[in-house]
């Protein structure tokens, strides 16, 4: 390989990672979200409206920071409607979310009208962490192109996979997901931890909204986000609700879309308009072939040995108790 | 959790009732941030919506494809399952129409080869048959690959999308230039009869009448939709007693896929003429939220619909006369919507319980 080559490749992988940091920060949320036994399917809503919210927030007080945190907030209290319509009221918490991801769009585009391509301020670019950018290979790669939302993800993955297989407060949040009635029995408050861990999840699907607004696709415009939060809600499903394998399925979205980039200036042919939903198609594709049976009974060719070790790659079951109400009686 | 004794132990009609005065006051908030008058949007709207014989041509053409959709929704929501496909559904049936539309009458014809009206009829058929393959799809994802019926639904949502933004830039393209407006449009004789000078075509207001016709007979009246809703209630139990379970579903999504296909190909000879990248108009997730509304009882379907749709239209006037955005008619629909489930939840549980 060329050094030219090596260098493109490079530019691929890096814009793959900046591509997918915001996706990152939804696919987590609403993996805890749905850890604890909840689904919050207004991700598509309410990742618009908090792209536009932030977007708002930081031109008016010229602080992108304060456009995050204002983000944040308007995620929580979105995941309050749906908590409180799923845990408290015990209503489809689907209906609920669906109607909440439309209705949000919508808002979004309604008041955000007046600040539609204005500009705006952004996150500072490229934040090269001294030292590990001097590592080989993993260094340009992961340490030198991007800025510090790029590393907050990493930070994100890392913190949200201890937490939830080394901590004891991710052993329960496990449980109020898996076996409520023994988390119940056991002094847990699944109805407090279920509204907490909702709504934490939804204030990062708000940061990833503001990350869009802010960062890697700066500015807001009419359905800015659009099909973002859908994929972010198969990812989880994908990563088999693990934060490391949610976490690769996001970059490999974002490999896909980099990709596609790269095929355009290749195939110029082609419309355009093929390259912007080709990732999503693909990762639907995906998904179908990993979460039905039909790779199951292809899998009955191999050796039983391989087979296990296959299944227990690319298997994993929801949350046992995942979008049922808690019945504290 | 506790209830303050206050707000429990009424007449369920009561937090119905409350909810929906809320969602009134959120909607007058909202407005009211934007920077207007809530009354003089309002005011506009309904102006907006039935103004002049146009404008209530515009509603009528609205919601007859609504009225299938929301139609054939209710088959697949008594039979417990969401789905958010309807959008997909619409889109192949119109491609599957437009399809038909250039065989019968082929680039650089002088006329079609089929008499016209045959032409329309066979469109709306094929239209009708290209979505029941995309809703059974959807089902067979569904029930043989175990995939939930939402993703399985939005996943193919994009699939048709795609197809529909291919055909349109690759090999349907319009001669010269492809363009986002869509492909070139038909010859006048393969579009369909209107009322007058509007965009109101008789025929497609007749099928969606139809269609909703059938419906209640079949939920109200048949075996058929007493064993689907069974499925839906409980499906586990419903198999248990003998109801062909997959049978079942599989033919809710049969009859949804067909009733958005025949919406999709009515869009295509009614409404645009030509296959456009948005063909659905987001017509199906406005179903969805229309038979959430009525709580899957197809005999409000009507009203609610026609509403629907007058807001939709009437939002057309917000960009000219105030500079506001057309989505608060998303706005009021989502609000609407959600507080009547929340209603619905807090009349459930705090309401008072008959026999209290």
């Amino acid at each position: 390989m060329t050094a030219m080559e090596s260098g493109s490749l490079l530019v691929i992988l890096a814009t793959a990672i900046a591509f997918a940091t915001p996706l990152v920060f939804a696919c987590i949320g609403e993996t805890i979200t749905e850890r604890a036994g909840v689904i919050n399917l207004s991700a598509e809503g309410t990742i618009m409206l908090c792209a536009m919210v932030g977007f708002v927030a930081a031109k008016v007080t010229d602080n992108v920071w304060v456009g995050f945190v204002a983000a944040a907030i308007i995620g929580a209290l979105i995941a309050l409607i749906v908590a409180y319509g799923a845990i408290t009221l015990k209503q489809s918490q689907i209906a609920i979310g669906f109607v909440l991801a439309l209705l949000c769009s919508d808002l979004s585009a309604y008041l955000g009208n007046p600040y539609v391509r204005v500009p705006g301020p952004t996150v500072p670019p490229r934040f090269p962490i001294p030292i590990l950018q001097d590592i080989p290979l993993i260094g340009p790669l992961f340490f030198r192109e991007g800025d510090i939302l790029v590393y907050a993800g990493y930070l994100l993955i890392i913190a949200a996979w201890f937490y939830f297989y080394r901590t004891r407060g991710g052993l329960t949040l496990r449980a109020i997901g898996e076996q409520p009635a023994a988390a119940f029995a056991r002094g847990h408050n699944v109805i407090a931890l279920r509204y907490a861990y909702t709504m934490i999840g939804g204030a990062l699907m708000g940061i990833a909204g503001a990350a869009f607004s802010l960062d890697f696709k700066a500015g807001w415009s009419y359905r800015h986000t659009a099909g973002y939060g859908w994929i972010a809600l198969a990812i989880v499903i994908f990563g088999g609700w693990n934060p490391l394998r949610v976490a690769l399925g996001a970059y490999l979205f974002g490999v896909l879309q980099s990709l596609a980039s790269v095929v355009q200036s290749a195939i110029p042919d082609l419309p355009t308009q093929m390259f912007t939903v080709a990732p999503f198609v693909l990762m639907i594709l995906v998904l179908v072939l990993t979460s039905s049976d039909w790779l199951d009974r292809l899998l009955n060719y191999l050796p039983v040995n391989a087979r296990r070790a296959f299944l227990r790659a690319i298997h994993a079951a929801p949350p046992a108790a995942l979008g049922r109400p808690f019945e504290q009686d | 959790m506790t209830t303050p004794a206050r707000i429990a132990g009424l007449p369920p009609a009561f937090y119905r009732v409350g909810a929906f005065v809320i969602s009134l006051i959120f909607i007058a908030l909202i407005v009211l941030i934007s920077g207007a008058s809530p009354v003089t949007v309002i005011g506009s709207m309904v102006g907006g919506a039935f103004g002049n014989a146009d404008q209530i041509g515009r509603v009528i053409a609205t919601l007859s494809p609504l009225l299938l959709c929301a139609a054939g929704l209710v088959y697949t929501f008594n039979a417990g399952l969401y789905n958010l496909g309807v959008e997909g559904q619409i889109t192949f049936g119109a491609i599957a129409a437009t399809w038909l539309l250039r065989v019968v009458y082929p680039e650089g014809a002088t006329a079609s080869l089929l008499p016209p009206p045959l032409a329309i009829a066979l469109a709306i058929v094929v239209g009708g048959i290209g979505g029941v393959l995309w809703g059974l799809l959807a089902g067979a994802l569904h029930v043989y690959g175990r995939i939930s019926e939402i993703f399985a639904g939005l996943g193919l949502n994009f699939a048709a999308t795609g197809i529909a933004i291919y055909l349109i830039f690759g090999p349907w393209k319009r001669p010269g230039v492809a363009s986002l407006s869509g492909t070139q449009p038909f010859d006048e004789s393969l579009w369909l009869g209107t009322f007058g000078n509007t965009e109101a075509t008789p025929v497609a207001l007749g099928l969606g009448l139809l269609a909703l016709a059938f419906t209640i007979i079949v939920m109200r009246n048949t075996y058929f939709g007493l064993r689907l809703r069974a499925v839906g209630r409980n499906l586990r139990a419903a198999y248990v007693l003998g109801v062909p379970a997959r049978r079942q579903l599989l033919s809710a999504f049969f009859i949804c896929g067909l009733f958005a296909g025949v919406a999709g190909a009515l869009q295509v000879v009614g409404m645009f003429h030509r296959l456009i990248p948005n063909i659905s108009s987001n017509l199906g997730f406005l179903g969805l939220l229309v038979v959430m509304l009525v709580n899957f009882d197809p005999l409000w379907i009507l009203p609610v619909a026609f509403f629907f749709s007058a807001l939709n239209i009437g939002s057309l006037q917000l960009p000219l006369s105030f500079g506001l955005e057309s989505s608060l008619a998303g706005v009021i629909q989502g609000l609407l919507v959600l507080f009547a489930l929340i209603g619905h939840g807090l009349a459930q549980k705090y309401g008072r319980k008959p026999g209290e």
